[in-house]
């Protein structure tokens, strides 16, 4: 089971109210975590990432246990905290402006 | 007794403005999606309660919202066959892919337009910057985007396909964005052809289509832009907001970066009416419900200053159809006023007298009961205001 924290503009358009408990078949990857969320809620289809490219959004970031893998691969494997729900993948919106 | 329906985009959430037909008292309904930008919400003619909305974010994209009940609840259509809604009860619907046409010979991008730098630069997809539900069908309705295109829905917003007739007619490769960006932001359908379709887009101009959307032409002459190269160019011009009394579909009213302008014949050509205006840049215009030669505007300094002259927020109409202007202060600051009115952010009403609202980038959406002797706020402290509509009902 993954989890995975939107950020809250998504858990609006989503009708989630905390994080998302996702089962993920294979190896759990940006790309599988994000097909596996799509599925669930299609409202966010194009919202994280592209349509067409499929690419991260510029303003989205990916973290996991402290770590940015916003630049990583989409099917490099996640860490295991968080292939085994230990801990949570957070979406995140970049902050700007003052 | 007639009911009024005023629906407002800002800049962070729609509101649903509710009124019956003597316009004092309002209820104010939202934010509907709260901290998204709300370009424009507009309702089907043939079904009032049908509303769509343009919801959009820098940083998720562009999302197409709809309601069948007046705006009290809103879904994203489009929801699959099977599973009809999420583990948490929300309809699965996804309706925001807009997808620019190809050519169909060689399967790269259609065309090309000017870019900032002179260069030419493909067309990107930004956002929908307008809503026009077709006349007669709640499930057609037609969306005008940046970077500039128009695309239509057959299917209630689930699916959208681009009228790239209007892109791919020649001229493209001359369309560059203006201070707000490339975008298409006016459409207007008319009553009495249903051929006929007008645009606008900025900073390219006005265009027409007499067969649907198939082909297109520029309808700019007359208009003169002294900060392009070719002031008198066919394409090139910086049009902020076209208006149209439909009992008169062939008498347009425009306004212009700087210059407000009419059309008595379907845009072929155009003559200045800016008359007296203390100034003739501004966003946005409109035409009385009942009365086809009174017209509004609300004129704004200039391009660099986004507000109106001398602080005094004054909207200006004319009877005879421009050149003739009166201001019209009752019930608007008149002093240490410094907000826009933008180019979708003014409606009419059709009851009788004929109501006229405006909202502004300082959150306020004024309301004018009687033709716009006398004005008055709904609310005051909205964010700021991208787009009013009216609706009336009965």
């Amino acid at each position: 089971m993954i989890r995975v924290i939107l950020p809250p503009h998504l858990r609006g358009l989503a009708h989630v109210a905390g994080e998302v408990e996702l089962d993920i078949k294979g190896p759990a990857t940006q790309r599988s975590v994000l097909d596996a969320l799509e599925a669930r809620y299609p409202m966010l289809r194009g919202t994280i990432r592209d349509h067409i490219t499929q690419q991260r959004r510029p303003f989205l970031r990916f973290f996991a246990c402290g770590e940015d893998l916003s630049h990583e691969q989409p099917d490099t494997p996640l860490p295991d905290a968080i292939a085994s729900g230990a801990e949570p993948l957070l979406i995140l919106g970049a902050i700007a402006g003052g | 007794m007639s009911k009024v329906r005023v629906l407002v985009g800002t800049r962070k959430g729609a509101f649903v403005l509710t009124s019956d037909g003597k316009r004092e008292k309002w209820d104010v309904s939202g934010p509907h999606f709260a901290g998204w930008e709300l370009y424009h919400l507009k309702g089907s003619p043939a079904d009032p309660n049908r509303l769509y909305a343009s919801q959009c974010s820098g940083w998720f994209g562009q999302i197409i919202q709809r309601s069948d009940d007046g705006g009290k609840t809103w879904t994203q259509p489009g929801t699959p066959p099977g599973e009809r809604t999420t583990p948490e009860g929300a309809p699965k619907g996804e309706s925001n892919k807009f997808v620019y046409d190809t050519s169909a010979e060689t399967g790269k991008p259609l065309t090309t337009h000017q870019f900032y730098d002179g260069k030419q630069h493909p067309w990107e997809f930004k956002r929908v910057w307008h809503l026009e539900p077709s006349l007669s069908d709640p499930d057609t309705v037609y969306a005008g985007v940046e970077d500039a295109a128009l695309f239509r829905s057959k299917d209630g917003g689930k699916s959208w396909q681009e009228l790239s007739g209007l892109r791919g007619h020649g001229t493209g490769p001359k369309w560059q964005p203006g201070a707000g960006g490339m975008c298409l932001h006016t459409i207007i359908l008319d009553p009495k052809n249903p051929g006929r379709i007008y645009i606008a887009i900025s900073a390219a101009g006005a265009f027409r289509t007499d067969d649907g959307g198939k082909t297109w032409r520029p309808i700019n002459k007359g208009l003169h832009s002294q900060y392009i190269p070719d002031p008198t160019a066919e394409i090139g011009h910086c049009v902020h907001h076209v208006a149209m009394n439909p009992s008169r579909p062939g008498v347009l009213f425009m306004q212009k970066h700087w210059d407000v302008m009419r059309s008595d014949n379907a845009g072929d050509s155009w003559q200045e009416v800016s008359g007296n205006l203390p100034t003739d840049f501004g966003f946005a215009i409109d035409v009385h419900a009942h009365e086809p030669e009174t017209i509004y505007v609300v004129p704004i300094k200039s391009d660099g200053e986004h507000f109106p002259p001398d602080g005094k927020l004054r909207v200006y109409r004319s009877r005879a159809g421009g050149n003739e202007w009166e201001a019209l202060t009752k019930g608007l600051p008149q002093r240490d006023c410094y907000v826009n009115v933008l180019r979708d952010a003014m409606a009419v009403d059709s009851l009788d007298k004929c109501g006229v609202y405006f909202g502004t980038t300082g959150g306020q959406v004024y309301a004018s009961a009687d033709a716009g002797d006398n004005w008055t706020p709904i609310v005051r402290d909205l964010p700021a205001v991208l787009s009013v509509e009216v609706q009336t009902l009965p």
